[in-house]
């Protein structure tokens, strides 16, 4: 039996420092945005530096180029690992034309959405021609993904790869679906659904996104990263069975929570929102594996500022699927809806647990593909983590305090009938916390520049000559 | 929606609610020959990666059930599977009329009142001023201002001077009906020169020096020939039509050279939409005495911007 697999480590280094670099760059767009939001005049009146072109680049950015390719790095890396082989179709160089492919698709959206072409679909917003190309290359890693797992030396599967399966299929399935358009040019197309069609199929693939994108891809992440780096098995497999078909079978019905009080037919929201509560629970079933993987080695979480990452991931990923929950229940939805609350749950979500468990992932996942025991560091990624979890709580709590009261100023009325306030009154009270907020995201972007400078010192020093040999191989 | 799909919906969303509490049961349930709570499962990935199997957490599966039990009751309230509409028969579209009903006929009396008022009088009441102010920030500001001053194409409505008249009459029925500018462009048949000189008599009419004193003369001529039917033969304008007075101070679109000779070459088309509908009579009575305070402070309780910090 041959003892090394060949591992194709190259492109899972390739889309981690990628994904270091695009967190960088989607972040530093947050944070201008953030400022514009401030100081309006900061887009110097060029079109393409407007707050509206801007902000689908930094959620595409954060969320498909940092997000994505650290997806394409853990789950390219976690299924040879947990599959004992090589990737799938290496010899056509599949793994490097998905590579290749995703950084072309990111690169079209920094090129088209500046210069303001778009489909208008929140999170979809990219032209038809880029569709097309993720398509292709999603299609190509689900090849190379699930080929590795048909040809696996390990017996079972492990629990990582079901996650990033379902992520891997799904993702697939809702960008097809939600990006059927009829081109009218190269750049401009209509989509084939309308009115409360269009509004529940964007929504359908809006919440899957964070569902199996957001969600699934990255508990795949940690159920590779928290047992290795804590060094301890996870805590129940039986909890991990009833967890994951839940999860993957209630998020599909979620969506209409995005549409209450529309004219999206009121069965459809009723049905988003009953799902929406019974999700709570198997959300909470990965922290739960999650955190107790623990259980036994807590002195880890004073010790290992990457455990620290790991584990304060998984409480804000407990944290803001118990808020999602509540906030789909129509009453408080009513009070949410259209205000900063829901940017400051997204966040939570998108910097408290994607952004966490990628940034702690990746400082484990480093070192070992440069041959190193640990990152050039350690200090820096307490640095890191200190200078991140003011920036996310900051952040947070502005936009739950300008939320709740916006929706409270919206909804004020006098006994006359009128309303209290006009919308530029709500507007001027919440300036303070926009000012709060860009503060946050300040700190959280000067986190990503010490753990760019970080990986580059550690890549950088003298390679073992062991090390080289099997990693080049 | 018809009864198959109706159907597909009501077995899809209960299937899948049961599949959860069978998956639950089934996998809570120990079985023989299964790794103990402090056992691994014996499986063992990438060198050192195991599983425990310990039982699920108490709290959390009841937590799960009691989440499906609200669903289910919910769904049995409320309308959510296919066409059944709930047992409490509630519905988003009556909720919103009945609560808009219940605020109609609360306010109904006083806004009867105040209709029954005339404008100059209401325009002294302090409280139903209070109420246009609001009307005013939340219907009105967007385009005029909190402040009622305007801006460039947004008339200025606390200056007394007046597109189509400021008689209590017109403010309101400006505000009911809405109303539609249109200066036609002229470039096709004064031709570039002919713009010129139309704009550099129209320059000087409020008492400015000319840019080209020389084309004036001309550009008198042309303004008898050409825009005196509804500006007037002095200039002065005509509220019937809303044609602006062209010899004050007050410039709609720009004042400057170039303001005006765009104009007058390309036209202009602006328009105040109707709030009937939005409003309803009663309320834009209230908000035509808020507007016409607004250029009646004496004796009028309300002065722009004065209650905008509250």
């Amino acid at each position: 039996m041959d003892a090394t697999p060949r591992y194709n480590e190259k492109v899972v280094r390739q889309f981690t420092l990628v994904t270091v670099f695009w967190g960088i760059i989607g972040m530093a767009v947050g944070v201008l945005i953030a400022a514009q939001l401030l100081f309006p005049s900061l887009n110097f009146d060029v079109p393409w530096l407007t707050y509206s072109r801007l902000r689908p680049l930094h959620t595409n950015a954060v969320i498909f180029a940092f997000g994505g390719s650290g997806l394409f790095a853990t789950s390219y890396y976690v299924v040879q690992r947990t599959c004992h082989t090589g990737l799938f179709g290496d010899r056509f160089k599949l793994a490097a034309f998905t590579f290749w492919g995703w950084q072309a698709v990111i690169v079209g959206a920094v090129i088209t959405l500046p210069m303001g072409l778009t489909q208008s679909k929140e999170y979809a917003e990219l032209i038809w021609p880029l569709d097309i190309l993720i398509a292709v290359v999603w299609v190509v890693y689900a090849i190379v993904f699930f080929g590795t797992i048909v040809k696996r030396k390990a017996k079972h599967i492990y629990v990582a790869n079901w996650f990033f399966g379902a992520y891997v299929l799904t993702v697939a399935l809702l960008h097809i679906i939600n990006s059927i358009q009829i081109p009218t040019s190269w750049t401009h197309s209509y989509p084939v659904y309308s009115g409360a069609v269009d509004a529940m199929v964007q929504w359908w693939y809006g919440h899957n996104a964070v569902g199996f994108f957001l969600t699934a891809g990255f508990l795949g992440m940690m159920y590779y990263f928290v047992p290795k780096q804590a060094e301890r098995p996870i805590y129940s497999y039986r909890l991990s069975v009833v967890h994951f078909w839940a999860l993957i079978s209630i998020y599909m019905w979620a969506g209409p929570h995005h549409l209450h009080y529309t004219s999206l037919p009121e069965w459809a929201q009723s049905l988003g929102m009953a799902f929406s509560l019974i999700l709570l629970a198997p959300s909470w079933g990965g922290m739960i594996n999650g955190i107790m993987t623990l259980s036994g080695a807590w002195h880890k979480l004073r010790d290992d500022p990457i455990i620290r990452f790991l584990i304060v991931s998984l409480s804000f990923y407990g944290m803001a699927t118990f808020e999602g929950p509540m906030m789909s229940i129509k009453t408080v939805n009513a009070l949410s809806h259209y205000t900063d609350w829901t940017i400051g749950h997204v966040h939570a979500g998108a910097l408290g647990w994607v952004a966490f468990i990628t940034i702690g992932s990746l400082y484990a996942l480093i070192p070992r593909l440069y041959g190193k025991t640990q990152m050039y560091s350690v200090k820096a990624i307490s640095l890191h983590f200190w200078v991140a979890t003011i920036g996310v709580v900051l952040y947070i709590a502005a936009m739950w305090i300008s939320g709740v009261m916006q929706g409270l100023m919206w909804r004020a009325s006098n006994p006359d009938g009128t309303l209290t306030y006009s919308f530029i009154q709500a507007l001027q009270a919440t300036y303070p916390y926009y000012a709060v907020r860009l503060l946050g995201g300040i700190l959280f972007l000067a986190g990503m520049v010490i753990m760019a400078w970080n990986t580059w010192r550690t890549i950088s020093g003298p390679r073992p000559v062991a090390q080289t040999a099997a990693a080049t191989a | 929606m018809n009864n198959f799909w109706s159907l597909f919906i009501i077995v899809l969303a209960l299937a899948n609610i049961a599949g959860c509490w069978l998956l639950i049961r089934w996998t809570a349930k120990p079985r023989p020959g299964e790794a103990s709570a402090e056992e691994t499962t014996g499986h063992v990935w990438d060198g050192d990666l195991t599983e425990y199997n310990k039982p699920m957490p108490r709290w959390w599966l009841w937590l799960f059930y009691l989440t499906i039990i609200f669903a289910l009751g919910y769904l049995v309230l409320y309308p959510g599977l296919g066409k059944f509409a709930g047992v409490l028969g509630w519905s988003q579209y009556d909720a919103y009329e009945q609560e808009v009903a219940a605020a109609e006929e609360r306010v109904a009396p006083l806004f009867a009142d105040y209709a029954a008022t005339p404008i100059p009088q209401l325009a002294e009441n302090s409280d139903a001023m209070d109420t246009g102010r609001r009307l005013f920030a939340n219907n009105c500001a967007v385009c005029h201002g909190s402040d009622a001053r305007g801006a460039t194409g947004y008339p200025n409505l606390a200056d007394n001077d007046w597109l189509y008249g400021g008689e209590p009459e017109n403010i309101e029925r400006t505000i009911m009906a809405g109303r539609n500018g249109m200066m036609p462009g002229w470039k096709p048949v004064l031709g570039e020169d002919g713009v010129k000189e139309v704009a550099a008599y129209v320059y000087q009419l409020n008492g400015r020096t000319s840019p080209n004193p020389d084309l004036v003369e001309a550009g008198k001529e042309r303004f008898a020939a050409t825009c005196v039917g509804c500006h007037g033969m002095d200039g002065t304008g005509n509220q019937a039509i809303g044609a602006p007075n062209l010899t004050d101070e007050t410039w709609l679109h720009g004042g400057s050279i170039e303001n005006i000779r765009d104009i007058v070459a390309n036209g202009r088309t602006n328009q105040m939409p109707a709030h009937a509908d939005l409003l309803g009579e009663d309320r834009v009575h209230v908000l035509a005495a808020y507007v016409y305070s607004l250029s009646h402070p004496d004796g009028a309780a309300a002065t722009p911007g004065a209650n905008e910090s509250q």
